[in-house]
């Protein structure tokens, strides 16, 4: 069986090999380049909204195996997804990599982070995406792992 | 054992070429409750003595002691306990003068380690005699403590911070240092040994060039006290900043060695009880050196402690303990080298302590996590040297540095755990 604390499970791997998604999105609705200072992680994010719905998303940048392969799965999760939805997924990542939900929930692609819970300063890794998205969604150009706050 | 006077640059070099008899490191390392301990049924691989270094259980039972039984402040008390206290607060400071072999116990400050003894220096000395204009010298090598104190130094003096660069391997341009120095220099600060590289400096080099131009040296001694027998004498230099948690002392204690005649002459550092003569609205008399740079209760247990850890390397067969190191330097060295697609970062002849890698892609982050599933040790990032990152053009590396109590056998499960890495990445 998985053992869901491996923080370097296949599909982790496999998203940092092959990122998704990864590319520049000309005339995006929003953009805005998300950092992080323990690890030097930066990168893009772009969306493009239809009405309440996400039209398409992608990144780039660079950084290490897990705000990659974090990126490339958030990009994959939340195409297509209104902007309720996304938000709703964001804090359900958040609480599987801070540890506030269980190891039992259903396995799935978010549920693939879980291990980075033992290893707080990688948390960050783990949600810069997810702030740059928030971030370019309310129109913000930045953001930094600095500014957001994932556990208490 | 009576303490290695020998210089630091030739002994790095003899170090690396007699051996003498084996030194008794499974003897030691009882000595390190923490190293005995298992993590998910592997025991500890502690790598990352360039961080802090632990602590043998005499320091450990020491500090118990002192807040059980001993406790209490310093100078001043009429009363046996705090006579007890003091004396031993000051004995401290005697040991600490004889094992870097200053002339005076008076030239040893007590300060919370390597960053504060430096800025101490900035702020006193520093605004003494570094004015509008003149320059301060530093190099590439530094860690980010011997920069910034000098790079707020000298904006607020209106100066100049210079640096000289370091080659490839990770050495310091001694020529070009030389280079630097004008009838502005006014002092210049330099590590001993590299934190981030492990390159030994040779400072008496530095210090002859220094000296040649009557300009003062500043040295950040962080990490060479845990690796090189240090004589500040012979070195001859100006200062010496060290800390105590990286030689196996507690952690918030450290010292300045700096010249009697220097300390004499600088203002004070901060101001209040103790530093002293006399006090009144009108006029303060400042207390001689040392005390005068040591305002406030004193972390008198660390600084005892410190004193402690000190009777450990004393009674040790240090000479052995440095050339068991310098041995698994070489070893790891050799072994890491063989691994494909790792490469060493620093490469200088003179090296202690310290083995700084990557592995082309994968994040410096990502090997660390890795090895900590193994139960191993090392540090990650940049290591507040940020200019020696930019040499390289890399954002971090992954650094194993080593103490005497460390074996073959981590290095080995270090080379497997890259192994493991590169296999999870490829």
């Amino acid at each position: 069986m998985l053992d869901r604390r491996e923080i370097y499970q296949q599909l982790l791997l496999d998203h940092n090999r092959h990122p998704r998604n990864y590319r520049a999105i000309e005339g995006a609705t929003g953009t805005a380049e998300g950092y992080n200072p323990l690890c030097g992680d930066r990168y893009s994010v772009y969306v493009t909204i239809d009405g309440d719905r996400i039209d398409d998303v992608a990144f780039r940048g660079a950084g290490c195996a897990i705000s990659k392969a974090s990126a490339s799965v958030m990009t994959h999760l939340v195409r297509g997804k209104t902007l309720g939805e996304t938000e709703k997924l964001f804090d359900e990542f958040r609480q599987i990599v801070t540890g506030k939900a269980g190891l039992c929930g259903e396995p799935g692609d978010l549920a693939a982070f879980a291990g980075v819970r033992d290893y707080p300063s990688r948390v960050k890794c783990a949600t810069l995406a997810w702030h740059t998205l928030k971030a370019a969604l309310e129109g913000r150009t930045e953001t930094t792992t600095e500014q957001s706050i994932d556990h208490d | 054992m009576s303490l290695p006077t020998v210089s630091t640059e030739k002994s790095a070099a003899a170090i690396n070429e007699d051996r003498p008899t084996p030194f008794d490191v499974k003897s030691v390392r009882a000595d390190f409750p923490i190293l005995n301990q298992e993590a998910a049924g592997k025991s500890l691989v502690y790598l990352d003595n360039a961080a802090t270094t632990q602590k043998p259980q005499s320091v450990i039972d020491y500090l118990n002691r002192y807040y059980a039984l001993q406790n209490s402040n310093i100078h001043r008390g009429v009363y046996r306990l705090s006579e007890a206290a003091t004396e031993a607060y000051e004995g401290a400071r005697h040991k600490i003068q004889r094992f870097i072999n200053a002339a005076d116990h008076r030239e040893i400050v007590f300060t919370r380690g390597t960053t504060e003894s430096i800025n101490l220096v900035a702020e006193t000395f520093g605004k003494m005699r570094v004015g509008q204009g003149d320059e301060v010298v530093v190099t590439e090598l530094e860690h980010h403590s011997n920069i910034v104190p000098w790079y707020l130094l000298c904006r607020e003096q209106g100066a100049v911070l210079r640096h000289a660069p370091i080659d490839d391997r990770g050495d310091v341009d001694l020529d070009a240092l030389e280079g630097l120095i004008t009838d502005r220099t006014r002092l210049i600060a330099i590590a001993h040994v590299s934190n981030s590289l492990g390159t030994v400096v040779p400072i008496r080099n530095v210090v002859d060039i220094a000296h040649g131009k009557e300009v003062p040296v500043v040295i950040d001694g962080a990490q060479a006290l845990p690796h090189l027998p240090v004589d500040v004498q012979d070195l001859g230099c100006d200062f010496y900043a060290f800390s105590g948690h990286k030689v196996f002392g507690p952690t918030g204690i450290g010292a300045l060695y700096g010249r009697y005649d220097l300390l004499k002459e600088m203002p004070p550092y901060q101001g209040g009880g103790s530093m002293i003569q006399k006090v009144t609205f009108d006029e303060i008399t400042f207390a001689d050196p040392p005390t005068r740079f040591e305002a406030g209760t004193p972390d008198i247990a660390g600084a005892i402690g410190f004193g402690v850890a000190i009777d450990y390397l004393n009674a040790l067969d240090l000479e052995g303990a440095f050339n068991h190191e310098h041995d698994l330097l070489d070893y790891a060295a050799r072994t890491l080298d063989e691994i494909d697609g790792l490469r060493i970062i620093g490469t200088a002849e003179h090296k202690a302590g310290v083995l700084s890698f990557d592995l082309g892609d994968i994040h410096p982050h990502d090997i660390g996590t890795i090895l900590d599933q193994e139960s191993i040790a090392i540090r990650t990032g940049h290591h507040c040297a940020q200019p020696v990152m930019a040499h390289y053009d890399i954002p971090a590396t992954a650094r194993a540095s080593f103490a005497f109590y460390n074996t073959r056998e981590d290095i080995d499960r270090l080379a497997l755990g890259v192994r493991k890495v590169l296999d999870l990445f490829r």
